[in-house]
């Protein structure tokens, strides 16, 4: 039996490996995303008690690497009295540190907002609530198109280190298997293609957004 | 009649203004009287406070002091001197239109959109009573044909027009006009003003700062010299530019064209 025969006879634990990969990464960039439109609503507030405290934050965030985040939710975490499983830490890792990149990103973008709309926007009478949903964050995601789908693919990366904390996803899944037959390099190939499809698909569709914003002139694919 | 009794019946009054930018005073106890209907024209070299003048109106700039009233409501704070909450500023903004020098139109809207963008979110309008009122006003100001457009396929003057019909949309009191053709190629100043001289002439109550000598001459009612923060001349177009009273408008008229009798 070759090595490629055996992987596919247990092509049910790459599956599901490949499965539970999509579904980390897909819970965790909501979250981050979510956290990202927060954190930047927050900064709007000119209050510098709220926003150095928040830059600070998404600094702090920023610097760290992901794996030890990672290890302070998980093993950290209960020795303040919460305890999360491995797989929720992943998530709640995942999400906060890239939702500290996407508030970065969009804080970069805001920084170079038109003051002439936000003018207009006051003039007709817009709050800064309505104001944000309506008129900022929507032109702010279409102009950071490109830089978000970069940080979504780092983001599918860092899945990568859950193995670590003990999530069964699809390194996992090739971890186990390339020690249990020892054939590293055909199961480390297989999760490559895994990763690839994955990231492969999110290009095309992250480029077929662009299409709704280049129509807005926001962008030229 | 009492000053309060015209407060009450002005589209705009305006009383004691004073505005400073540091230690620069770019408004000096600016007294105005908008009465409804009424178009005026404020007139003036750059950084004359000509611009400052008109965003205070709707408190995009926070005068020092003084009062502002727009259909008899006091903006910005209150009678007594408390500040006004957000909410509140922004109903009382509500009632005035703003058109400005570079358009700011929303780009990620289209063209019909921009127009009920507020009227919807703001003042609660249905979807559709919002679109008939939008599209009313974009055959209007000639840009029905545009409704789908984006704003970055528009020419400036296509673009001013559709903010003109996102203003009027409001329903406001009162229309405010910072510079509207300045950014214009001068082709396509005449578009813009033609649809400008069209409200006036629907009884429209509107407040401009223009540079366009002739056509201040031909809508205003009542024309403002502002110098240095100060309303140094106030009169009908006629007497203001046939016979200045102050050297200094004499002057600067005679720099810019002054229009021949119409």
């Amino acid at each position: 039996m070759s090595n490629w025969e055996i992987l596919w006879d247990e092509r049910a634990q790459f599956w599901s490996g490949f499965l539970s990969t999509l579904e980390i990464f897909g819970l965790s960039i909501v979250g981050a995303f979510v956290i990202g439109c927060g954190l930047l609503y927050l900064l709007e507030e000119s209050r510098k008690r709220l926003t150095i405290p928040l830059r600070i934050f998404i600094d702090a965030m920023r610097m760290l690497p992901f794996l030890i985040l990672a290890y302070l939710l998980y093993y950290g975490l209960p020795s303040v009295g919460i305890r999360l499983d491995a797989w929720w830490s992943g998530v709640g890792a995942l999400a906060v540190y890239h939702g500290a990149y996407f508030a970065e990103i969009f804080r970069g973008n805001r920084l170079t907002f038109p003051p002439g709309q936000i003018e207009a926007a006051k003039a007709h009478g817009f709050t800064k609530g309505k104001m944000f949903f309506r008129l900022l964050l929507p032109q702010i995601i279409m102009q950071t198109r490109q830089l978000l789908g970069n940080q979504l693919i780092y983001a599918l990366k860092d899945t990568a280190f859950l193995v670590i904390i003990t999530v069964s996803e699809l390194t996992a899944a090739a971890n186990s298997l390339s020690s249990t037959y020892f054939i590293p390099t055909e199961a480390f190939i297989v999760v490559i293609g895994f990763y690839w499809a994955i990231s492969v698909t999110m290009e095309i569709i992250i480029k077929q957004c662009g299409r709704f914003s280049a129509k807005r002139g926001f962008d030229n694919v | 009649m009492s000053e309060a009794n015209t407060s009450e019946m002005a589209a705009v009054s305006i009383r004691h203004l004073s505005k400073s930018f540091d230690d620069v005073e770019v408004l000096r106890d600016v007294e105005l009287e908008v009465k409804t209907g009424e178009v005026v024209t404020i007139i003036g070299s750059s950084g004359s406070g000509k611009s400052t003048l008109l965003r205070c109106i709707n408190w995009l700039e926070k005068p020092d002091r003084g009062s502002i009233h727009i259909a008899g409501q006091r903006i910005g704070v209150h009678e007594d001197g408390r500040p006004m909450p957000v909410r509140e500023l922004a109903k009382v903004r509500a009632k005035t239109g703003m058109v400005f020098q570079g358009f700011n139109l929303w780009p990620h809207l289209n063209v019909l959109h921009n127009v009920t963008e507020a009227p919807i979110h703001v003042q609660g309008a249905s979807k559709r009573e919002a679109e008939e009122r939008a599209m009313a006003l974009l055959e209007k100001v000639g840009m029905v044909d545009k409704r789908d457009s984006y704003p970055n396929t528009l020419s400036g003057g296509q673009k001013q027009r559709v903010a003109i019909a996102r203003a009027l949309a409001m329903q406001p009191e009162v229309m405010l006009f910072d510079e509207p053709t300045s950014a214009l190629d001068p082709e396509l100043v005449g578009e813009v003003l033609a649809v400008i001289k069209d409200l006036s002439a629907e009884g429209y109550t509107m407040v401009m700062v223009t540079h366009e000598m002739a056509f201040a001459r031909a809508v205003s009612d009542q024309v403002v010299f502002l110098e240095k923060g100060l309303i140094i001349e106030r009169a009908d177009p006629e007497t203001f530019f046939t016979t200045p009273k102050t050297d200094r408008v004499r002057k600067f008229l005679e720099n810019h064209d002054t229009p021949s009798p119409a």
